[in-house]
């Protein structure tokens, strides 16, 4: 649904400044129905990479394809068929949400009496129906934000673009924004967000390119990025030294185990292992094969924070 | 048809904003109205080189280079409405529309040449009190005339936006414009007043024909060449105010 090759930009900051290269070549290939997220740090070239998707820059160089449109020779084909929500919204403080809906639909092309009946279904899907003769300026962030929503899917695009959804938003509304999203998406529609929240993309997308420094440092789902730095870590507690010690040398012998530490502090082993989903009952059943049964078995998963500085070196958020 | 449906949904929507903060009207007209009592019974005297033996005559000069002024300086401040509107990111949402990018310009413009048109005709219907006479054929005129050096300011004015976006660099910026525009164009008092140079000088400013065609048509001179010139120039110049515009809308805006 999206896919792009080497697309580039560089800004001049001032008159006489040398160039900054914002996008340094991004490959993307975003399949139908998913949710893609851009992740990474401010100034990573996210939202350059999403304005050029979107029509609002040319790009310098590569090629990318929306929609089915080719975004250099066509690009009033592509938005025709995307929507687009900007980090800060775009909504006039003076109009209400149906007056802001009624005029997104006709200014892509539809007819005033069906404008009029697809802004009444969009203050309903999106949970605004009691404020949508309210002037926009009276509304909190949360119900601002899922207005800037109806309106980038008013005219049910194939592809929608969100830069930062969730940015300043407390934790209900933000959950509320997912939800909304996720509900686009099983409708068909392929959404591709821009976040700096490691949480957000590991709920929300199906699949993330960790973005730096202008380009895709790695790519794939939640899951695969989680592996590809640390696997998973399972710690079993047993009852007591000697049982330890025995489970310690049965358990080191599966190939499934990569790397195993004692904690004889409190009688139990920590074991390394790619994917704990697979690895856990073939645990128990060695265990049990050697007479042993565990006190207790706990899953720790790497997050993507441990992903993030393992790939940049440093943290997203405070960079 | 696309650009003129699209024209009037952008023209819409401005009517609809400007008609819910009326606070604009009252604010445009305070200013005016201070030049007409205060500033216009001088005149009098002042203006009679120029055949002015009453109020009456007086005003039939003044009023005509007032409404002018108010049209062109009103059209050249216009462009920090588009200022604001491109910070709040506004004019970005319409631009991921296919929506005419003439008609995102246009329609603004003449949301100004509407607020400035009834502003001039509540100014003329008031200084009617004080011995202004006008036809009506001469002030439909007129406010044509007035239309359309109001459209050619605000497209200049947002062609300077686009070029110059900060509001602190495009107030200097227009200022230095509008202030030799305004004096050359001899909207306080007639050009025909001033030494030959700077009659020379002001046949070159673009707002000069439009004054001129406004005096001859309070004057009740329907049939003055300076009508029918003024129109013409006048209609020319704002063609051309606006396809510059646009261009650079266009490209700017993609």
């Amino acid at each position: 649904m999206i896919v792009t090759k080497g697309l580039r930009k560089s800004f001049r900051p001032r008159r006489g400044a040398a160039t900054v290269d914002a996008v340094r070549g991004i490959d993307l290939d975003v399949a139908e129905g998913r949710i893609y997220g851009l992740l990474g740090p401010n100034g990573a070239g996210k939202t350059t990479t999403l304005r050029m998707l979107a029509t609002l820059l040319p790009p310098d160089g590569g090629a990318a394809t929306v929609a089915g449109a080719d975004l250099r020779t066509d690009p009033g084909e592509v938005r025709r068929r995307i929507g687009y929500v900007a980090q800060g919204g775009g909504t006039t403080d003076h109009a209400t949400a149906r007056e802001e809906l009624v005029l997104q639909a006709r200014m892509h092309g539809i007819r005033k009496a069906e404008a009029l009946r697809r802004a009444e279904q969009g203050l309903a899907a999106f949970d605004l129906t009691e404020f949508g003769d309210r002037p926009c300026r009276t509304y909190s962030g949360g119900q601002r934000r899922r207005l800037d929503l109806a309106l980038g899917v008013v005219h049910r695009p194939k592809v929608l673009f969100l830069d930062e959804p969730t940015v300043g938003l407390d934790p209900r509304s933000r959950a509320q924004v997912w939800t909304e999203v996720r509900r686009l998406r099983d409708q068909g529609m392929t959404v591709l967000i821009t976040t700096h929240y490691l949480d957000e993309a590991d709920a929300l997308c199906d699949r993330i390119g960790i973005v730096d420094h202008g380009g895709i440092v790695t790519e794939g789902t939640p899951e695969q990025l989680k592996q590809q730095i640390s696997g998973d870590a399972v710690t079993i507690g047993l009852t007591d030294a000697g049982a330890t010690a025995r489970a310690a040398h049965v358990l080191a012998e599966l190939p499934c185990v990569r790397r195993l530490e004692a904690l004889p502090e409190e009688d139990g082993l920590r074991l390394h292992v790619d994917s704990a989903d697979t690895a856990i009952p073939q645990l128990l059943r060695a265990l049990a094969a050697a007479g042993l049964e565990p006190d207790h078995v706990q899953l720790q998963r790497p997050s993507l924070d441990d992903v993030f500085l393992a790939l940049t070196g440093r943290s997203p958020v405070h960079s | 048809m696309k650009l003129a449906r699209d024209t009037w949904l952008v023209y819409q929507r401005q009517l609809l904003l400007m008609a819910r903060s009326p606070a604009w009207l009252a604010v445009g007209l305070l200013q005016p109205l201070c030049y007409l009592l205060l500033f216009a019974p001088l005149l009098t005297s002042a203006l009679a080189a120029s055949g002015a033996h009453s109020t009456a005559d007086a005003y039939r000069i003044y009023v005509p280079g007032l409404l002018s002024a108010l049209a062109v300086m009103g059209g050249l401040f216009t462009g920090f409405t588009l200022l604001g509107e491109l910070h709040a990111g506004i004019i970005e949402r319409s631009r991921v529309t296919p929506v005419s990018r003439v008609a995102l310009l246009l329609g603004r413009a003449l949301r100004e040449t509407t607020a400035l048109l009834v502003q001039s005709l509540l100014i003329a219907v008031l200084a009617i009190p004080f011995g202004l006479t006008v036809g009506f054929t001469d002030l439909l005129l007129a406010m044509a005339l007035l239309a359309l050096m109001a459209l050619m300011a605000s497209s200049v004015s947002y062609g300077l936006a686009l070029l110059v976006p900060t509001d602190a660099a495009l107030g200097p910026v227009v200022n230095t414009i509008a202030q030799p525009l305004a004096l050359l164009s001899g909207t306080l008092l007639p050009i025909a007043l001033a030494p030959a140079w700077l009659r020379t000088a002001a046949s070159w400013n673009p707002c000069y024909w439009g004054v001129e065609g406004m005096r001859a048509l309070f004057a009740g001179h329907l049939d003055a060449p300076e009508v029918w010139r003024g129109l013409l120039l006048t209609g020319l110049m704002t063609v051309l105010a606006v396809a510059w515009a646009a261009r650079l809308f266009a490209r700017r805006i993609r």
